[in-house]
This record gives structure tokens, C-alpha cells and sequence, in this order.
């Protein structure tokens, strides 16, 4: 099937290859090639993720030093911050803000976007994706959607200030709070067009991967990469829909006097005519998507991780059919655990028990990876580059913040922590920092692939190891800050005497916080400098195996010059040896997979 | 004026240089194909030194958080069923931070003793099924156990025992306060919906229904200890969460909804502000308070009043602007100080009765 897709996709690609003049417009802006479309995701991203990163910076300052007057404040908040004093409004709707752009615009859009769009054609060798056009138009969705959640900022009443969880009737109601007017309307609508985008790249990426794979290219002969974006992407398309499904209800809650949500409500002396809804039927619709969400953002993560530890460990990475085999298992799982959002919703107890009971399991896959990603390490000539260290921190916050899942996935223990700083430290560890962490591994990874350029690697060094400082200095206190019962989401804690002692941890968390804030400067300058100044890349600079590397480094439409590489092999024959102790090709650690198996050489069972 | 303008030239001139030698790095270096900027044998080893490095600094955090934040955990349960919760934390804390202490261990001194140098020769090891059998199933069993633990406590917790004959409580949530309604002697609460909300019937109690009439609504929680209270919860507005850290409870307030959550509160006030661990905290506090005082005071204004401790409720599901000074007092007392607080406080029919 595959093979034969390809066989006529080559001659397309022959037939229209000489007379195909681009325009900087059809180049750079509209484009249809999968890896500008990559980097446009990757920058828009990239941008998104300052402002978010900022959000944070102004409200941690506004935790460590409350109803402190801060220029800044002034500066970026405006009308927001009177003589500089940050407003409970706006603390509201800055932590909003912050958790959409970065569940959503950074994590989801950014990491997976960007990778599943460079790397699917490129590893699976193929021309380009199944449909670029629909991947133009996914990406310019992105954009649209984008521009309106930034838009929403500079709204009269202020933006969506519900939670990024929109849990209504607060977010359905601008009586209740002034974030919920136009600002709930821009972000309802700006996500929908998210979800339209992402569902778009998504099939795309789905149909990709199952039909335009190279002659060879067998499922058990993927990068785990690949298997990560794919099942990523079902993932996407089983649960994206259901958050549309949510918004729409509750647009017509908010605008057409509906009441899917909605049931006897008091507010500013008046009782409102909705009858028999109910706010617990958008928790159960919002987290069938929401946790899900998690596993849209760590399992790209995940996948990019694991090639990047095999190429640099110079090791097959261990357990590779466990490693697939845990990808389909927490895949399956995350979409039937979401009630752990809800042990005390109000929602039958029973219902606690048997959500309790999935997501304790979903740790058995995560141990198993961890347990291989440390495996891989074992024994290893590990090369260490700046992707390398990001991987090697990846597996550790990821290990940190899997393990206070446990806690929290726990039905009782969940009673005393839930919605503290406690859950704050755990998913900002397991998902937020993580997912950051397989995001700029795979950027100074596959920045060469990108751009044709490397990164220099003494500004990566640095920014990694002030990054992995500043981030456990940040969310391992905040663990504890959470177990004193500190709620989330308070504008300041002062009106509790009780929570005075907490006041140093919270300046404590605040100053490495903005240490880590401001070590992305370096990456960014990095970066941006890098494209246009960095050192020419080789071709394979990683001596990594899989099929993106046998690509020029200069972009061409298409991909390779000539015919797609068939593939003879599994991606991760790093260091593999014959009988007779020697490499499989004398003198070199690495058989890419377009190499055919050597005289002797017995393909491993793997 | 002049010895200015020279200066200013020089400057100038120095910049100009210093950006031309930059631009002509910048210009000779990008053409040129290099593996600069690959990690070599020295950074393998620099960076290994800098995880270890890095793992002592982790190390040394996890060990300061917990000897000097763990402080901050909860004191003592003040519910009976809160000790089986704490039990059940400590249990999970202890099993998770000896699995974090192995394998971020394992992880470090992995990055650093199997540095790369050129000659070395990776092993080439990709399976061992026996290897991921026992990490599969070591975790099957650790959790099983604590799953299974964690299932009976949270029944026991949640399934309440009407055979104890529990005190029925309304807490009923608005933007941004808490009032209690107690039921009464019939320990029946009167139908309520907000539909019924007018004058001073602010928490719209069916005035027809006469299990409504010796309803008594406060403004304070006051608790007898070792009685059985089951909190029937309702909101007037948006969601809410009725969190009672100390008492290790928490159940969310959901409007058009009535939620409930039960527990047997054991200690009280009195007994809570003469322990150990509070007698500490809230001198602690008050050091505190005492020090932002003479801040407040040198800006002119008013010091902050010293701390007694007291239970609170507080709010914890965002409700709004003021959603962080959403609070209401609990007074956990002896059976006699409760009936005596109870006898002053006017019933739902002699507070209507007026109108």
C-alpha cells in the first residue's frame, strides 16, 4: 500500500519539479512545503510562549511581593495595574491566559506541530504531507486563532479570567466576573478555530503516517517518533472534538438563554431564568478532552526524547516495542481517566473509585519508559549536547512530577490537595517543564535540519543547566506550599494570617522563577541569531540513522533530490556490532536505515 | 567641551571596530562547515562533571525542602477520618521519594560515568524481557497496594453513615462569603432554592415548608467535637469548593446541585491552639506580622493584628475577583459551649417573623 502511494507520488513529483518558480508568498507566507510550515508553527509558538512566559513572570511577582507597586506592572498592564499595583481582575485573567497559551498555543500548536509537520515526511520518507494544502490551511487557522486570543488582551472588561478550565456558570456569566463578557466570547471562538486547526493537522498527520510511508518503512521499523506524533494525533481527533462540543454548548448558554450548564442562579439581586443544568457536565465534557490534552502534549515529548537519547547515547534505545507498546497503552488510558479532575465535583464516589483505579494504572507505562529511558543511558558514549541534557532532564522532571501523580491520582489523597499548589508544582513539572524540556531538545536537535545552521552549543550549555536549576527551584518548594493547603489561583494570601510563614517560599519560588525566565533570553537570541549567523550544518551532524539526515541541507520541495530511500532497517543500529566485536560498518557507530543489511549481518530482533 | 568630542570620537571609533571585526567573524564563520558546535570529548566531560554537579544542587533541594518547608504540612488531622488520610500520604510520600532517590540517581551518575569519549564503544543492548517484566510488575504491586488502600479509605470517607445519626449542616457558598444553616432540633433542613430569595430570606428558604421553621442560619461554623456533621453544600451563583484543610475535606459547591461531604471533627479550637505545633506556628506568625508591622507603620498605616489561630473554610474553586477572601471561622467546641451558642441564635421563622 505504502509503497505504492509513494511510486506515484514520485512521478508527480518528477512531472512538476523543473517548472516550479516560488514566489516569496508561496515560500514563506502560504506555503504548502511541511517544513516551512513547521517553522512557521515553531515561531509562531515561540512567540506565544514569551507572552505566556511573561504572564507568568508579572503574577509570580505580584505572589512573592502582593499588593507591591512595580513599573512594569504599570507598563504592561496599564488601566490593569492603577499606580502600579497589579488588580485581582487582572491577576484573574493573567493565570487564564497563562494556562491556555501554554497548554494550547506553546505545547500543543508549537511542539507538536512543529516536529509532526518536519519530522512525519522526513523520517517516513515521504515527498511531503498527505494534503499540504490542508497543512497550509491548518497552520493559518493556528494563526487566525492566535491573533484572537492576543486580541481578547486588550478588551475593555479584560480578557477570559475564569481559569483556563472555563469552568462555568463563572465563565458564562459577565455578571459574575467582567473577564466573562467579550473576552469569554474571544476565547471561545479563538479556540474553536484552535480546535479546527488542530483536528486539520491532526487527520493529516494520521493519513501521513498510514499511507506514505517509504519501501521498508514497516510500522515496527518507525522512530518512536513518529509512533509518538501518531498516536498524538488520535489522540487529538477522539478528544479535540468533544472541547468544541463543550464550547459550542456553552455559547449557546452565554448568547441564546440555553441552560445546558446552567441551573438556579442568584447573581446581583436577580434570580437568571436558567433551569437544569448542570456545571458538572461541562467538567466531565471539558476534561474528556483536557486530560487527553496531556498526553497531546507529553507524548511528542516523549517520542523526540527517545530519539534524541538513542542518536546521542550512541545506543539503540531500550525496549523498543515496550516503548510502543506503552505509547497505545497511556494513549488508551488517558482518554478514559478524566474524572481524577473531579473526585470532589460532587460526582458519585463510585465513579471516584474507578477513576482512581485507571489512572494509578496509566503509571505502569510511564515507569516502564522512564525505566528505558534510563536504560538507554546504561552503558552509552554519551555524546552530550545541549539536546542531549534537555532530553536527560526531561526523564528527570518527568520522573519528579509522574511521581506526585500518584498523590494526586488517589481519590483520598486528593480531598486535602486538590486544587492547591500541590497539583500546581506536580503538572508544572510532569507536563509544563517536561514538555518545554522535549521541545527545545528537539529545536537545538533538528535545528540544523530546520535552518541548515547550528546552534551555538556554550549558549545552550548555559541556558540548560540555569534552566534545570531555576525550574526544580521553582516547583520542588512549591509542592510543599501546597501540602500546608494554599489554594491555587488566590491574588494574594495575606487575607489568611494563617499563610503568613509561606510568604519566603513564595518570594523564594519567585526569584527563580524570574531567573528562569530571564535565562530564555539567551535561548532566544540563540536562536534567532543562529538562523541567520550559526555555523553551517553537515548534512548528518548528529550521526543519527533515520531518513531526515539523508536529505540535503538545503530545503528542496520534495524532499530528496532523487528517489525516496527504501529502508532496510529499524532506526537505532547505533553501536551495533558483528561476532566478531567489529561495527556492522567498519569504523562508524551508525547504520542509517537506507543502508541495506551488511554481508553476515542479522537484522536484531527487536 | 573638546576633551568631550574626543572621547566621543574615540568611543565611536572603537564600536566601529569592535562591530566590524564582528561582522567579519560573523561573515568568515557562517560559510564554514565545522563541527564546532558538536559536543567533543571535553564538553562530554565538563558537562558530566556539571551533572553532578547539578545532581548534588537537586539533591541538596529536595533535602532542604524537607527539612526546613515540611514544616508547613497540615498539623495533626482534626477529623477522625484525617489521620487515615494522613497515614495514606505519608505511606505514598515515603514509596515515591524512595523511587525518586533511585532512579534520578541512577539517571545522574548514568549522564556522567558513560560520558563519550572518542574510542569508546557503546554496548549495543535493545531488550531484555526480563528486565522490563520486573519494572513492569513492581509497580503493578506497589500500586495495587496502595490503590487498594486508597479505595477503602475513600468509601469509608465518603459513604456516610447515617446509622450515627449525623448533624445535618447546610453550607450554602455566594460571591464571596459562606453561611451555615443548621437544621434544627428535627435535624431536617427547609426546601431552599435561590427562587425563593427575597428581603431578609437571603438564602431562599421555602417559607411554607415547615422543616424550614427552626432552621438557625449563621454567619460562623460552630462544630460540637466527636458529633458526626454531614455538610449538605449549595451555591447561589458559581462554582465553589468548601475546602477544610485541617479537617482533610473538600467538596465543590456546584449551583442547581446538591452536594454533601461528612466527617466527625475531633479536636478543638482550644485543644488545636494549645498544641505544640501551633503554639510554634502562630508565634512564628506573629514574628512575622510583627516585623511587615514596623514596615506599615513607618508608611503611616495600620499594623497588622496579632494572630489566634482559629479553623477556617475557605474557598477553593475560582469564584471571582474576591475568590482569594472568601473565608468563614470554624469554632470546634465541647457539646455544652455549642448548645449554649446555638440557644442565642434566632431560628429561620423568629427571623421572618417581623415581616
Amino acid at each position: 500500500m505504502s509503497a505504492l502511494g509513494q511510486e506515484t507520488l514520485d512521478h508527480a513529483h518528477d512531472d512538476h519539479g523543473h517548472h516550479h518558480k516560488q514566489t516569496f508568498i508561496t515560500k514563506y507566507i502560504f506555503s504548502t512545503d511541511h517544513k516551512m510550515i513547521a517553522k512557521q508553527y515553531l515561531i509562531t509558538g515561540l512567540l506565544m510562549g514569551i507572552v505566556g512566559i511573561l504572564m507568568s513572570v508579572l503574577f509570580r511577582m505580584q505572589l512573592a511581593w502582593p499588593g507591591e507597586s512595580f513599573a512594569l506592572f504599570e507598563f504592561f498592564l496599564g488601566k490593569w495595574a492603577p499606580d502600579g499595583v497589579m488588580s485581582p481582575e487582572i491577576y484573574l485573567a493573567l493565570v487564564t491566559i497563562h494556562g491556555t497559551i501554554m497548554v494550547f498555543f506553546v505545547l500543543t500548536a508549537g511542539l507538536s506541530g512543529t516536529f509532526s509537520n518536519l519530522l512525519i515526511p522526513l523520517q517516513i520518507g515521504a515527498r511531503d504531507m498527505a494534503s499540504g494544502f490542508l497543512n497550509m490551511i491548518s497552520y493559518w487557522l493556528f494563526f487566525l486563532s492566535s491573533v484572537i486570543m492576543l486580541s481578547s488582551l486588550f478588551v475593555e472588561a479584560g480578557p477570559a479570567s475564569a481559569g483556563w478550565t472555563i469552568y462555568p456558570p463563572l465563565s458564562a456569566l459577565p455578571q459574575a466576573i467582567g473577564g466573562s463578557g467579550m473576552g469569554m466570547t474571544l476565547w471561545l471562538v479563538s479556540m474553536a478555530i484552535f480546535i479546527a486547526s488542530s483536528l486539520m493537522g491532526s487527520l493529516n498527520y494520521i493519513v501521513t503516517t498510514i499511507n506514505l510511508r517509504t519501501k521498508g518503512m514497516s510500522m515496527t521499523r518507525l522512530p518512536l517518533t513518529i509512533w509518538a506524533f501518531f498516536v498524538t494525533a488520535i489522540i487529538g481527533v477522539v478528544s479535540f472534538p468533544v472541547l468544541l462540543a463543550a464550547a459550542l454548548l456553552l455559547i449557546m448558554d452565554r448568547s441564546f438563554g440555553t441552560s445546558f450548564f446552567l441551573s438556579d442562579i442568584f447573581l446581583q439581586g436577580e434570580v437568571l431564568s436558567h433551569q437544569g443544568g448542570s456545571p458538572v457536565l461541562f467538567e466531565h465534557l471539558f476534561w474528556f478532552l483536557g486530560h487527553p490534552e496531556v498526553y497531546i502534549v507529553i507524548l511528542p515529548a516523549m517520542g523526540l526524547v527517545s530519539e534524541i537519547l538513542a542518536t546521542n547515547a550512541r545506543k539503540p534505545i531500550f525496549g523498543y516495542r515496550a516503548m510502543i507498546a506503552s505509547i497505545l497503552a497511556i494513549a488508551f488510558l488517558s482518554t478514559i481517566v478524566w474524572g481524577h479532575h473531579m473526585f470532589v465535583s460532587g460526582m458519585n464516589p463510585f465513579l471516584g473509585s474507578v477513576f482512581t483505579f485507571t489512572t494509578l494504572l496509566i503509571a505502569i507505562p510511564s515507569a516502564v519508559k522512564a525505566f528505558n529511558w534510563i536504560t538507554t543511558l546504561w552503558k552509552g558514549n554519551l555524546q552530550l549536547n545541549p539536546a542531549m541534557l534537555f532530553s536527560i532532564g526531561f526523564v528527570s522532571t518527568f520522573i519528579t512530577g509522574g511521581l506526585t501523580g500518584i498523590i494526586l491520582g488517589d481519590s483520598t489523597l486528593d480531598i486535602n490537595v486538590h486544587d492547591t499548589y500541590f497539583v500546581i508544582a506536580h503538572f508544572h513539572l510532569v507536563m509544563g517543564i517536561s514538555a518545554l524540556y522535549g521541545l527545545l531538545a528537539g529545536v537545538y536537535h533538528w535545528f540544523p535540519k530546520m535552518f541548515g545552521r547550528m546552534m551555538n552549543k556554550n549558549l545552550g550549555y548555559v541556558h540548560f543547566w540555569i534552566t534545570a536549576i531555576g525550574a526544580y527551584g521553582v516547583f520542588f518548594p512549591m509542592h510543599f506550599i501546597g501540602l500546608a493547603g494554599l489554594p491555587r489561583r488566590y491574588y494574594t494570601n495575606t487575607a489568611f494570617p494563617y499563610f503568613d510563614d509561606l510568604a519566603d517560599t513564595n518570594v523564594l519560588i519567585t526569584v527563580f522563577a524570574l531567573i528562569t525566565a530571564a535565562i530564555q533570553l539567551v535561548f532566544l537570541y540563540n536562536f534567532f541569531h543562529s538562523i541567520f549567523f550559526g555555523k553551517k550544518a553537515t548534512q548528518n551532524p548528529w550521526k543519527s540513522n533515520s531518513l531526515e539526515w539523508t536529505t540535503p541541507v538545503e530545503h528542496i520541495h520534495g524532499n530528496w533530490p532523487g528517489a525516496i530511500p527504501a529502508v532496510y532497517r529499524w532506526p537505532y543500529d547505533y553501536s551495533k556490532t558483528n561476532e566478531n566485536g567489529e561495527y556492522v560498518i567498519a569504523g562508524q557507530d551508525f547504520v542509517p536505515q537506507d543502508v541495506p543489511l551488511q554481508a553476515g549481518e542479522e537484522e536484531m530482533n527487536h | 567641551m573638546t576633551v568631550f568630542l574626543v572621547i566621543i570620537v574615540i568611543a565611536l571609533f572603537a564600536v566601529t571596530i569592535w562591530q566590524m571585526s564582528k561582522i567579519f567573524d560573523l561573515s568568515r564563520s557562517s560559510n564554514e562547515v565545522d563541527s564546532s558546535q558538536i559536543a567533543n570529548d571535553k564538553d562530554n566531560k565538563t558537562q558530566a562533571y556539571l551533572s553532578v554537579g547539578f545532581a548534588i544542587f537537586f539533591y541538596g533541594l529536595m533535602f532542604y525542602s524537607f527539612w526546613n518547608l515540611s514544616k508547613f504540612y497540615l498539623p495533626e488531622a482534626s477529623s477522625e477520618h484525617g489521620s487515615e488520610v494522613d497515614t495514606l500520604m505519608f505511606i505514598t510520600i515515603i514509596i515515591i521519594m524512595i523511587v525518586q532517590i533511585l532512579t534520578q540517581a541512577l539517571l545522574y551518575w548514568f549522564s556522567y560515568k558513560y560520558r563519550g569519549q572518542k574510542g569508546n564503544k557503546a554496548l549495543f543492548y535493545a531488550d531484555n524481557d526480563k528486565l522490563e517484566f520486573i519494572w513492569t510488575i513492581i509497580p503493578v504491586i506497589v500500586l495495587a497496594g496502595l490503590i487498594i488502600y486508597g479505595l477503602f479509605t475513600w468509601s469509608d470517607i465518603m459513604n456516610i453513615n447515617e446509622d450515627d445519626d449525623p448533624m445535618v449542616v447546610e453550607l450554602y457558598a455566594y460571591q464571596f462569603a459562606w453561611r451555615a444553616r443548621y437544621s434544627g432540633e428535627d435535624n431536617t433542613l427547609g426546601k431552599a432554592n435561590v427562587r425563593f430569595i427575597e428581603g431578609v430570606n437571603q438564602l431562599g428558604v421555602d417559607e411554607s415548608d415547615p422543616y424550614g421553621n427552626d432552621d438557625v442560619i449563621t454567619t460562623e461554623l460552630h462544630l460540637p467535637v466527636g458529633k458526626p456533621v454531614v455538610f449538605k453544600f449549595r451555591s447561589q451563583d458559581v462554582l465553589h469548593s468548601a475546602y477544610f484543610p485541617h479537617f482533610r475535606a473538600q467538596m465543590n459547591v456546584v449551583p442547581g446541585m446538591i452536594t454533601q461531604f461528612g466527617f466527625t471533627p475531633s479536636i478543638t479550637t482550644e485543644e488545636m491552639r494549645e498544641s505544640e505545633y501551633m503554639v510554634d506556628k502562630v508565634q512564628t506568625i506573629n514574628e512575622i506580622r510583627k516585623e511587615n508591622s514596623i514596615e506599615l507603620i513607618a508608611q503611616g498605616e495600620v499594623p497588622l493584628d496579632t494572630y489566634e489561630f482559629d479553623y477556617f473554610l475557605l474557598c477553593n474553586k475560582i469564584c471571582g475577583q474576591a475568590h482569594y477572601n472568601m473565608q468563614m471561622k470554624i469554632i470546634v467546641e465541647s457539646q455544652e459551649d455549642y448548645d449554649a451558642w446555638m440557644a442565642e441564635q434566632n431560628t429561620f421563622a423568629t427571623s421572618m417573623a417581623p415581616q
